[in-house]
């Protein structure tokens, strides 16, 4: 343990937290009154200037725990501090250190762009004529200056989505929560949305980013926590994830005229060294070790079922991979 | 152990930071008052001005006094219609937007991430009802005076009003917080249809309670819609009709107040917190 050379300037502060974690939670949970089970156990550490993904399905987890950090939904199990408050405890200090984009647009409909920002400024405290500018650095930083003086509820999808993002980073908080930032834009307004994440990042800001989407957490996140039926399953860099996916290669083949559930079984007998050869929809997954010749043996183990191959793909392994090898499901889907 | 740990000073300045928060939440909403007036105009004035056009100005002149002659019509149409415009502004102001804010636009929520606990969010938008109750009072005083056949016989008991009208005010914006956050939102809409006419026409505002013994049901009726306090209280501070004692109007307002607002910030947590 470290902890013994780490100031704990707060009693709030758990024993253990060091002083480079910002959100730090412990056995988290959350039953809903009805006895469905949200979240069960979580315990996670997100370091002070990483972007961590919280990854999975729909469903999983996810906006529950995000909604437990930024003190919308009451824990009901464990404990859980934001830039070392527990949440539970004081909820309106943890506002003061948090930014969140939630997943629906909660912009202030009767106020101009510039406004949206000048007034939740205001809320935690900035003096209007700080704020004003303040606002004006911020859309400019988020390219809405021209729509300053514009109704929000005029903008376009991607507009309304970097003016949630400017506001959130308003007040310059201590960790920036994005939930599903990117659901719904088009292609352009993702990468603007990427770009200011980016950017954020690299001028040292901690953020909690919750997507299903595998390529936005590959790209954006130094860390990505993978979240099925409110549990933890895993949690390492991409690399560092992908390298968990046994074998290394990823080969998907898709056939007619047999169950896949038998030709997961021929696949699994005929192709040298395949692991974890399984049904998905109506195609098979399997591993092998990287380099193997592998495109004869898949035709000889058709061959032997009589399938029809219709596709064979040969891929590097995906975080989707990852997480298919973690639950046998594929993300998309669940 | 939780609240044990917190540190005193940290927790001053949370009460500082939570004071800025509520007084900006309360600029914002003055703020788009200021700059869109429409709403509150139609809001406040056009039902009152109708109520006192038809009740004060026609009934007296085509020979169909509702209460008595022309003044007394006019009267007692005036306290009544302070504690209508008071108990329309706890409904549209506080109750409707809270209802669309819970049900569907969620601009709620970049309030409730603001540094101050959810409980004070509800109380920012009862001071803002109070405040526009106050507001539509002193828009709609002149025009019951002005608008009726005969003018009405005022005594204003300033003691009264400048505490009455305030408690009044504060009554009906917790009602407005509590039919906004007490049930689902779809069904706060059909029950404001159903509410509105009862109790504006139990609360006292078109004639005195007194008048009312001729037929009892109705007058024990009439007591248990907080309205008539409100009526019954605003006659006693703008004029010298009989009126519900003070000694009953008074508590029975604060009382009501406080059970609202208890209820009501309670409600309101619950649903803005899973």
């Amino acid at each position: 343990m470290t902890r013994a050379t780490v100031a704990v300037p707060d009693p709030a502060i758990p024993p253990g937290a060091a002083a480079d974690v910002a959100v730090l939670t412990e056995g988290l949970g959350k039953t809903y009154p009805g006895g469905t089970v949200a979240v069960e156990g979580l315990s996670l550490a997100v370091r002070r200037g990483e972007v961590l993904a919280l990854l999975g399905p729909n469903g999983a987890g996810k906006s529950t725990t995000a909604g437990m950090l930024t003190t919308t939904v009451r824990p009901t199990a464990g404990r859980a501090w934001v830039a070392g408050i527990d949440v539970a405890s004081a909820p309106a200090r943890v506002h003061r250190h948090i930014g969140v984009v939630p997943q629906r647009n909660t912009l202030d409909r009767r106020l101009s762009v510039r406004d949206n920002l000048v007034f939740h400024g205001r809320y935690f405290g900035m003096r209007p004529a700080a704020a004003r500018t303040a606002a004006g650095r911020l859309l400019e930083r988020v390219s809405l200056e021209d729509a300053a003086r514009r109704r929000v509820d005029e903008l376009s999808g991607g507009m309304a989505q970097r003016l949630m993002i400017a506001r959130a980073i308003m007040h310059q908080p201590e960790v920036l929560f994005l939930d599903e930032p990117t659901t719904g834009l088009d292609p352009q307004s993702r990468l603007a949305v990427h770009d200011i994440v980016t950017s954020l990042q690299a001028a040292g800001q901690t953020i909690l980013l919750i997507t299903h989407d595998m390529a936005e957490a590959d790209a954006l996140a130094g860390r990505v926590a993978i979240i099925d039926h409110g549990r933890l399953l895993a949690l390492d860099t991409p690399a560092g994830l992908k390298r968990w996916v046994r074998g290394g290669t990823v080969v998907t083949v898709t056939a007619d005229g047999t169950a896949p559930a038998e030709l997961a079984a021929a696949l699994a007998a005929g192709v040298p060294g395949a692991r974890g050869a399984r049904p998905l929809g109506d195609a098979v997954m399997l591993t092998v070790e990287d380099g193997q010749p592998v495109l004869p043996a898949v035709l000889a183990a058709a061959e032997t079922c009589h399938a029809r191959l219709r596709e064979v793909r040969v891929d590097p392994p995906t975080l989707e991979t990852v997480f298919i090898e973690l639950t046998g499901k594929e993300l998309r889907d669940s | 152990m939780t609240t044990a740990t917190i540190p005193a000073p940290a927790a001053r300045s949370d009460a500082a930071a939570a004071l800025a928060a509520f007084g900006a939440l309360l600029a914002r909403d003055l703020t788009v008052l200021r700059k869109q007036p429409a709403d509150f105009i139609t809001r406040t004035i056009i039902q009152p001005v109708l109520f006192v056009f038809v009740l004060g100005y026609i009934s007296p002149r085509i020979g169909q006094p509702a209460a008595g002659s022309a003044t007394q019509a006019a009267t007692t149409l005036l306290a009544g219609m302070l504690a209508v415009v008071i108990l329309f502004q706890g409904l549209f102001a506080v109750a409707l937007p809270l209802v669309q804010d819970l049900g569907y636009t969620r601009e709620i929520d970049d309030r409730l991430l603001a540094p101050l606990p959810a409980q004070a969010v509800a109380l920012e938008k009862i001071a803002l009802g109070t405040i526009q109750g106050l507001l539509a009072a002193l828009v709609i005083f002149p025009l019951a005076i002005w608008i009726p056949a005969a003018p009405p016989s005022l005594h204003i008991h300033w003691a009264v009003l400048l505490t009455l009208a305030p408690l009044a005010a504060l009554m009906c914006s917790s009602l407005g917080l509590f039919l906004g956050t007490a049930m689902d939102p779809r069904l706060t809409m059909a029950l404001f249809a159903v509410l509105i006419t009862p109790l504006m026409w139990l609360g006292c505002a078109l004639f005195p309670w007194s008048a009312l013994h001729v037929i009892p049901w109705v007058q024990g009726l009439a007591l248990a819609d907080p309205l008539t306090y409100a009526s019954e209280g605003l006659r006693a501070a703008v004029t010298s009709q009989p009126h519900l004692s003070l000694l009953v109007v008074y508590p029975v307002l604060a009382a009501a107040t406080a059970l609202l607002l208890w209820q009501s910030t309670r409600f309101f947590t619950r649903r803005v917190i899973s």
